[in-house]
């Protein structure tokens, strides 16, 4: 069937924030599809409130919409630009629900709209519960024995008659939200209530347990003709119980018989028919590890993360062929790209071994627990590609950059046999660690999967590599032994732990002894056929197959690695563009990047990928083989950064800034010195190592202080400390988090925080923008609302800041990008950091000015004058309009964390409103962000001394807007001593009916509860605000926020918003 | 034990021997599945080829002996990446070193079978020795390596006496020339009574028990060595029984009917092969394993038209018989391993002996 001609203009609808649950993959899989569209010829519109993404490019699409996805939007949009047909499978559970929400309104009939890609009727199927249960039993596919519930009495009555524990599923939540098992009865009701709430339709799943058994994973395709392939299945190592999106995962599945992953095949085919979706589909089966039952746990009709998982690990893209499928064509009809010979109606074949890691945020949430559930956590992954399971889990491990880079990492040594039978009850990111412990500890195979229910196929694997850190630690190292320890992924640096020797020498053996990796291809089909586009991976002990090229100047791209907090997708966006960049130029280009979600590593971004972790080593194989002229740091984040000095080592020029003048800007000395030859202030601090002299420092310098480890990103273990017993606390934290740096203690000052991103080329520097920030310095920059054009601070200031960010441009030799923060006291700027390469907010500031900031500095790095490029350096005049970049948080999935703002960065990702004024810019933000008032119009206020002056004028306009506010005893006081009708609410301590019994009744719409600074020692605020944030209420603990909030509210109607095509900027 | 792996065109690969440690020459082939490895290692149609996967993970879930597709392994000899030191799986009864031990199936480990299917894909499908011999050189087995053809294997690998799966539904002959068992058992599954009978039995006697339908099955070799059989097969298509016939059944049938087959430069074995059922223009996902083909251009419209074909290479994959109640696929719907997405075509032929008998 060929492409449908009545399709000619689609609105694609994109996933929004990154928030925990939805990730990064969304950006990949839309820019593919958009990409795959336009190829076609056809009109894209996109809709996504996302400004950090390369789908919302002017290049992926021709119209370009950052704007908040609610449905009264999308019907605003849909009027205006007159789409033929909306594409909503491609923007997660967002996307869908919100193609729900519509079709539900009647909105796409009374227009002449089309949704294509899936029906309604499928996502009615497959989405909601009773649905889905009736169409699996009409077809014969078993489901565990469940009940929609609407209610938490019904609940009771159900799980009594099936049998604790129950797994407990909202429906249309995405990422397993609120979800939960319940293993007695007060379990049921508390989750059960909160499950209730956060459903968009008022449902939950009762279901059967079936934890412990196999999870097992199908990526399906299906066309509009009938033909349905399978792309590939996945083995969860963490059997049921742990979200798929925390497991750790094996592609192709390992344990499975030719009669078991056949019998889930069929299965899968037979829903995605009775379905009729036309495109992908992820089916998630749990199967009992000893019989041939199973269970369909989960359809989604639209891609997913493991869709792009999938993708990644076999080759085929899964969101481009679906998008293919949705305008029409047959999957016999669409060429496989890798192969360029074989069609997309096969599949995929591999022969090699997939690994996919979680990266898990408790490095960012101290606090929270780590266990995990069927609610996920995970804000990323690493996948690694391996012809054996053991080097594949070796280097996804070393990919995670959370300090570990074996099976040793974490030390279980002092725990005895017992603790470890014990700890194992509970699953937690660290359990294969735990699992290794207990293997040197001689606990059985049997024992271990007793407990841990993985199949001891991986038990054994992980007892493998512990026996080879036994024998590489008792014996000589020989040749054969060191060649063996290469093969299943043992880095030289555990080797030379483990040997007594230098790392130094065990790279000096592999090279005398030709030990070195070789990179094999991801084609698709095993090397049945010669492929055209492919990626690499690397063994040892085999064959090279990278096609030897020379003919083009090569440049070595290194990517971000995981989305973490800190260091989102906005990297990945920098890479790509930068590639692409270098790519018009004439380079060939190499990707290395480890991130299976990012658009940096589909596989026709760059002329070449390598699928490997970021560590000196892995890349120093790639520079061997491909011998770059040069390779570029600054668009990667700290990750690529953290390996310039290896790439000098190496003899790789770095292109750009030198790894000199990057050191200079981390080092405090030398940055003093610099400034101070600039003649720029900077707030007073000292560098020290202890808490002795870290506490002489902020003494000296007068409470309150920032204390921070150098060499950080996203703030991480940064703290304000407002007495002696903090620092000694905040130092002790840092000093657990493996710290070779030394710690900064610094002045903090409060004034306004103003940001700006600039290309420099040497001599001229370009600042697109200058950015201010909402909230008052002290809360992470990533965690601010950010505004641009600055509106609050001076033309003087704004002069100071151009001058003084070509001055440290200057003096820091910058080539290329450069991002600093300054605080505005008055008329007085302080600047607080300088990153001498890309920053999160460079994806936004590009986007809302229209200025190309990632291709200019390429340009710039290969040595083009900013002149030459047809600007005028200097700051660029401003917008006629305000664009406002809003952090968005996924505190409700990580139980136990502070949400808190404050110097260490906490949110997930970003939204923007952009309108022609500031109000409206503001109100589209806060709405982009979900946070939509008012239902009850009731709020809580507790706000801490400081604030409480700030307060009343807040309160009293919330009042004017109909607002019933309740404050506890020292606000109420403030609020009422200010004529305003406040009602007094009981402290936590104190007996019900409190504060708390008052957010749990759910009737408040918004909780303003400001933290006090340093330590809170009491844990009243943590709870309200914990509870609040599980109960769905929003919070806002910062006091500006609350005025930002307030601002946009008094000011906009959301009926009349106008709507922006960022593409004609 | 160290074991050589040495091939004809001079590519010598050095791995570990598993199995039986004894000299073996063979055509060596490279299969694609994932998941399968004991059906492949006893489907009959490997008879005289030695298989490469290139799965590199191989034996982790064991031997299950019900998943045997025959009595035995018939491959000459077994090329891996990595054998699992455990199998895990509830249905598991031995290991694979154990089974290929048991069965004297030689084999070698630890090779780089990326880069062995790598060759084969170029240069095609080539014989080579599985040796422990560390004194083996090119120049010494290469006369027998060129010497080596898989001759009249099907012989070989045929029942030696008829034997019948009860049934009360429709009566099937199945000829088999090297069948895989779940053929039978597609068949008997859905109620039939299946008599096998060795591959030499002569058209008359089938004739003579006066079957439904006639089944023909998959077998090894190249078909223009069946010789015989192709004989006995000119005459069952004379009859008006309805005939279904896969793989090697295909092959002799086209060849008993005028047509030509001819040798695929590596051959098609996996279960990712994607087969377009030319009439609807459906496409299945099928599980292949031949190393000859039907050539399209060599039939006679008035006898034989093409049914299905591959969508990667557009080789033929089946064959509607005009006139006859006759239909042959290349590819196998009795799949194991591999997508089972083709097994409705034996009740197709179900309904095709249904059809006839009730006419």
């Amino acid at each position: 069937m060929p492409k449908n001609p009545e399709i000619k203009k689609v609105l694609v609808i994109g996933s929004g924030p990154i928030v925990i649950g939805q990730a990064a993959e969304f950006d990949y899989a839309g820019t593919q599809a958009c990409r795959s569209l336009k190829e076609e010829g056809l009109e894209v519109v996109l809709l996504n409130s996302n400004p950090a993404t390369i789908m919302t490019d002017k290049d992926i699409a021709d119209r370009v919409y950052i704007e908040p996805l609610t449905a009264d939007v999308v019907e605003q949009l849909i009027l205006k630009e007159k789409p033929d047909s909306v594409l909503p499978t491609l923007g997660g559970q967002a996307g869908l629900n919100l193609a729900m929400e519509l079709e539900e309104r009647g909105f796409f009939r009374k227009n002449n709209v089309r949704l294509i890609g899936t029906t309604s009727e499928t996502i009615k199927k497959a989405e909601d519960r009773l649905e889905f249960k009736s169409t699996m039993e009409k077809i014969g596919e078993p489901v565990a024995a469940s009940l929609v519930v609407e209610n938490v009495e019904d609940g009771i009555v159900f799980s009594n008659q099936i049998g604790y524990p129950v797994v407990l599923r909202p429906a249309y939540t995405l990422g397993g939200s609120g979800g939960g098992i319940a293993h007695n009865q007060a379990e049921l009701e508390e989750i059960l209530a909160n499950g209730l709430r956060l459903s968009r339709v008022g449902q939950v799943l009762v279901e059967r347990c079936i934890a412990g058994w196999k999870e097992i994973e199908y990526e399906v395709m299906r066309d509009g003709a009938g033909n349905c392939i399978t792309v590939c299945n996945m083995e969860n190592i963490d059997p049921v119980g742990v979200h798929t999106g925390d497991s750790i995962v094996v592609a192709p599945s390992q344990t499975l018989g030719d009669k078991e992953y056949q019998m889930l095949r069929t299965s899968a085919l037979n829903i995605i028919s009775e379905l009729k979706i036309t495109g992908g589909c992820n089916v998630q089966y749990a199967l009992h590890p000893e019989s041939f039952e199973y269970c369909v746990i989960e359809v989604n009709p639209r891609v997913s993360r493991s869709s792009a998982l999938a993708s990644k690990a076999t080759g085929y893209p899964i969101a481009k062929v679906a998008a293919k499928i949705a305008i029409g064509y047959t999957l016999d009809e669409i060429p496989n790209a890798i192969t360029g010979q074989t069609m997309a109606s096969f599949e995929p074949m591999l022969d090699y071994c997939v690994v996919k890691l979680p990266r898990l945020p408790f490095d960012k949430f101290i606090s929270a627990k780590r266990t995990l559930t069927t609610q996920m956590k995970a804000t990323g992954e690493v996948m690694s590609i391996c012809d054996n399971f053991e080097g594949a889990l070796m280097k996804a491990i070393r990919s995670l950059e959370q300090h570990v880079d074996s099976l040793m990492s974490y030390d279980f040594t002092s725990l005895s046999k017992e603790e470890i039978l014990n700890r194992l009850n509970v699953v937690d990111d660290r359990r294969i660690w735990l699992i290794a412990e207990a293997i040197r500890k001689d606990i059985s195979y049997e024992e271990i999967h007793e407990i841990t229910k993985i199949d001891v196929w991986f038990i054994d694997k992980i007892a493998i590599l512990v026996e080879m850190e036994e024998t590489l630690k008792g014996r000589e190292l020989t040749v054969e032994l060191l060649k063996e320890a290469k093969r299943m992924g043992f880095p030289d640096n555990v080797i030379a732990n483990l040997t007594g020797r230098s790392e130094k020498e065990i790279r000096a053996m592999r090279y005398e002894n030709a030990i070195l990796a070789a990179y094999k291809m991801v084609d698709t089909c095993a090397a049945e056929f010669a492929a055209s586009t492919p990626y690499y991976y690397s063994v040892f002990g085999s064959e090279n197959e990278v096609v030897k090229t020379r003919d083009r100047k090569k440049v070595l791209v290194l990517g971000s690695g995981p989305i973490r907090i800190g260091q989102g997708i906005e990297f990945d966006f920098c890479s790509v563009h930068c590639t692409w960049a270098f790519s018009k130029e004439g380079y060939e280009t190499i990707i290395v990047n480890n991130n299976p979600e990012t658009v940096s590593t589909d596989f026709d971004i760059a002329d070449k990928l390598y699928f490997e972790p970021l560590t000196p080593e892995d890349v120093e194989s790639i520079v061997r083989l491909e011998k770059p002229d040069g390779a570029v740091v600054q668009f990667g984040g700290q990750t690529a950064i953290k390996l310039t000095e290896a790439l000098m080592k190496m003899g790789v020029p770095i292109l750009g800034t030198s790894a000199e003048n990057v050191d200079a800007a981390e080092d405090r000395e030398l940055f003093d010195q610099i400034l101070e030859d600039c003649r720029i202030p900077r707030p007073k601090g000292h560098t020290v190592f202890t808490a002795e002299e870290a506490k002489k420092a902020a003494n000296e310098l007068g409470y309150p202080v920032l204390v921070r480890p150098s060499y950080v990103l996203g703030g991480q273990g940064m703290q304000i400390a407002i007495n002696d017993r903090d620092v000694e606390e905040f130092i002790g934290i840092i000093n657990r988090i493996a710290q070779e740096h030394p710690i900064l203690v610094d002045k903090y000052l409060q004034g306004k925080e103003i940001e700006v991103d600039a290309v420099c080329d040497g001599e001229d520097i370009l600042i697109p923008g200058i950015m201010e920030h909402i909230e008052r310095a002290g809360i992470h920059s990533g965690d601010s609302i950010s505004v641009y054009p600055a509106r609050s601070i001076s033309p003087g200031v704004k002069a100071t800041i151009e001058e003084y960010t070509r001055r440290l441009a200057r003096s820091l030799h910058v080539i290329g990008l450069i991002n600093i923060q300054f605080i505005a006291v008055g008329d007085e700027v302080y600047v607080i950091e300088v990153n001498p390469r890309s920053s999160r907010t460079v994806p936004y500031i590009s986007k809302v000015t229209g200025i190309p900031i990632v291709p200019l500095a390429t340009k710039v790095i290969l040595g083009n004058k900013i002149r030459d490029l047809g600007y005028t350096p200097g700051l660029q005049p401003e917008a006629d309009y305000f664009a406002v970049k809003m952090p968005v948080f996924s505190f409700e999935k990580i139980r136990g964390a502070d949400i808190g703002l404050g110097p260490e960065m906490k949110s997930t990702g970003e939204c923007l409103g952009i309108a022609k004024t500031f109000n409206e810019a503001l109100y589209k933000a806060f709405l982009g962000a979900g946070i939509c008032l008012p239902r009850h119009k009731n709020m809580i206020m507790t706000v801490r001394d400081e604030d409480k002056e700030e307060a009343v004028e807040i309160a009293k306009r919330f009042e004017a807007l109909g607002y019933c506010i309740y404050a506890t005893k020292g606000t109420a006081r403030v609020l009422m001593e200010a004529d305003i009708q406040v009602r007094l609410t009981r402290k936590l301590e104190q007996e019900s009916p409190n504060i708390l019994d008052l957010i749990l009744g759910h009737k408040i719409d918004l909780v303003i509860d400001t933290p006090s600074q340093g330590i809170e020692h009491s844990h009243d605020g943590f709870v309200i605000r914990r509870n609040a944030i599980e109960t769905g209420v929003n919070v806002l603990t910062a006091i500006d926020t609350a005025r930002a909030l307030v601002t946009s509210l008094e000011n906009t109607d959301e009926k009349a918003l106008t709507l922006i095509d960022i593409a004609q900027i | 034990m160290k074991a050589f792996l040495i091939l004809e065109d001079g590519h010598i690969f050095t791995g570990k021997s598993i199995g039986s440690s004894r000299e073996v020459v063979s055509e060596i082939v490279f299969n694609t599945s994932m998941t399968g490895y004991l059906e492949v290692l006893t489907d009959p149609s490997y008879a005289g080829q030695a298989v490469a996967m290139t799965y590199p993970l191989i034996g982790n879930y064991g031997i299950c002996h019900n998943d045997m597709e025959s009595q035995k392994p018939w491959l000459d000899g077994y090329i891996v990446r990595e054998l699992s030191r455990i199998p895990s799986n509830f249905r598991s009864e031995d290991t694979i070193q154990n089974f290929l031990l048991k069965h004297d199936i030689p084999g070698i480990a630890g090779i780089d079978t990326r880069a062995l299917t790598k060759l084969l894909r170029e240069s095609g499908t080539m014989n080579g020795m599985i040796t422990t011999d560390e004194n083996a050189s090119y120049e010494k087995v290469l006369p027998k390596l060129k010497a080596y053809s898989t001759g009249k294997v099907v012989e070989r690998v045929t029942c030696q006496e008829p034997f019948t799966l009860e049934g009360d539904g429709c009566r099937v002959a199945l000829l088999d020339l090297g069948a895989k068992k779940n053929i039978a058992h597609s068949l008997h599954q859905r109620g039939c009574r299946v008599t096998v009978y060795p591959a030499s039995t002569s058209a008359r006697e089938i004739c003579e028990a006066r079957p439904d339908g006639i089944m023909l099955s998959n077998g090894p070799g190249d078909p223009k060595e069946c010789t015989s059989i192709i004989e006995e097969i000119q005459k069952l298509y004379q009859t008006d029984i309805p005939i279904f016939a896969i793989c090697l059944g295909h092959q002799l049938m086209a060849l008993a009917t005028g047509a030509d087959t001819y040798k695929l430069k590596y051959g098609h074995r996996g279960g990712n092969h994607p087969v377009r059922d030319l009439e609807t223009g459906k496409v299945y996902i099928s599980s292949q394993n031949h190393g000859y083909a039907v050539d399209t251009e060599s039939l006679n419209p008035a006898i034989a038209m093409p049914a299905f074909e591959n969508v990667n290479d557009k080789t033929n994959e089946g064959l509607r018989y005009k006139g006859k109640n006759i239909f042959t696929v290349q590819f196998h719907p009795e799949a194991c391993p591999g997508p089972q997405d083709s097994s409705f075509l034996f009740d197709r032929f179900i309904q095709m002996m249904e059809v006839r008998k009730h006419a």
